[in-house]
């Protein structure tokens, strides 16, 4: 046996999901394809916000959706009902999409139609504010949605995950009166967190806030496809 | 429990990383790791998930060793060093301002593998 030696190599420890993550991305960006990682906690609103969303959304915008859920297709089934591509990706014990499994409902969806002919693709990710927040997948902007119901702490409770937000969707506003809730104090939380994200209050039920969102995301398209 | 993926990343870069080296001819003693406190590792869930992953593998008799990095904010009005707290908002102690820039604290590194040649 020889002396020990020490091989200082600084790589990153998610280095192989960055790598497919990239790879990702460069498909995504030959596809002229702007891809939304939209993540949460369970119950937040992703899907209901997609539903809302992508009604008004599909009338401007050729859309598809990956569907993230750790055990069931329901939450697919939802949004196939709008008449757009949808694959869902059950992640079976894995709390959060990663890039490979992107990457194959990429493949999935490529079955579906030529992503060449899409503008937009959202990413609805497993709810959870902890580990997805770590794990790219190869997404151009990542939003987060937090209900109101959550309490105004949870940005400083979970700041990974506000901290790399694009976007913070405050959600489930409508219930505000209902609530001894300062929403003044998540803000402010947010802010400490994250000064530079965008901040959106919306209501699925009232749909406020709603066009502030469609509006986001239609400069993010359109921004995107003349770069 | 996202160490375990994070397991299975930091295992995949590993054999990676000994492809190069003809994995039959070595042993690996210490893979050391430098984990930021601004990230969702728990360094101990971490060890733990990676012992019982490699059992009966190649990398067996290997230990992790973890280098915590400090949180450090850079005060965005007066450019001075700070450590953010969860407690005041990671807001500046001199200024009072939010937390714009990460100096350190996300690291999710590699840093250096100990090895033998058998």
């Amino acid at each position: 046996m020889h002396l020990p030696i020490s091989d200082k190599i600084e790589l990153n420890i998610l280095h192989q999901n960055s790598h497919q993550a990239e790879k990702n991305k460069v498909k995504f960006n030959n596809y002229n394809l702007l891809c939304l990682n939209i993540m949460s906690s369970p119950g937040a609103g992703k899907t209901r916000l997609l539903e809302i969303t992508l009604e008004d959304l599909s009338k401007k915008f050729h859309s598809a959706v990956l569907e993230g859920d750790m055990t069931t297709n329901l939450d697919a089934a939802r949004l196939e009902k709008l008449n757009i591509p949808v694959v869902p990706i059950t992640t079976g014990r894995a709390c959060h999409l990663d890039a490979n499994m992107v990457s194959g409902g990429l493949k999935l969806l490529e079955k579906k139609i030529n992503p060449d002919l899409l503008d937009i693709l959202l990413v609805e990710n497993v709810g959870n504010l902890v580990c997805p927040a770590e794990f790219e997948i190869g997404e151009h902007f990542k939003v987060a949605l937090l209900s109101i119901t959550e309490g105004e702490d949870k940005p400083l409770k979970y700041p990974i995950m506000f901290r790399e937000a694009d976007l913070i969707l405050i959600t489930k506003v409508d219930l505000l009166p209902h609530l001894n809730f300062d929403i003044n104090e998540l803000k402010s939380n947010i802010a400490s967190t994250n000064p530079k994200a965008d901040v959106i209050e919306i209501s699925s039920i009232t749909k406020s806030g709603f066009d502030l969102w469609q509006d986001w995301i239609s400069k993010k398209i359109l921004k995107f496809k003349n770069n | 429990m996202h160490e375990v993926d994070m397991t299975k990343c930091l295992i995949l870069s590993m054999e990676e990383w000994a492809e190069k080296k003809n994995k039959k001819k070595i042993v690996v003693e210490k893979i050391n790791l430098k984990i930021g406190e601004f990230t969702c590792v728990e360094p101990i869930s971490l060890i733990n998930t990676f012992n019982a992953a490699v059992l009966g593998s190649w990398l067996d008799s290997s230990e992790i060793t973890i280098e915590t990095i400090p949180f450090e904010g850079k005060c965005s009005k007066c450019n001075r060093l700070y450590f953010p707290k969860k407690e005041n908002g990671y807001k500046s102690p001199c200024c009072n301002f939010n937390l714009e820039e990460i100096i350190s604290g996300r690291e999710l590194k590699i840093a250096s593998i100990d090895f033998k040649e058998k």
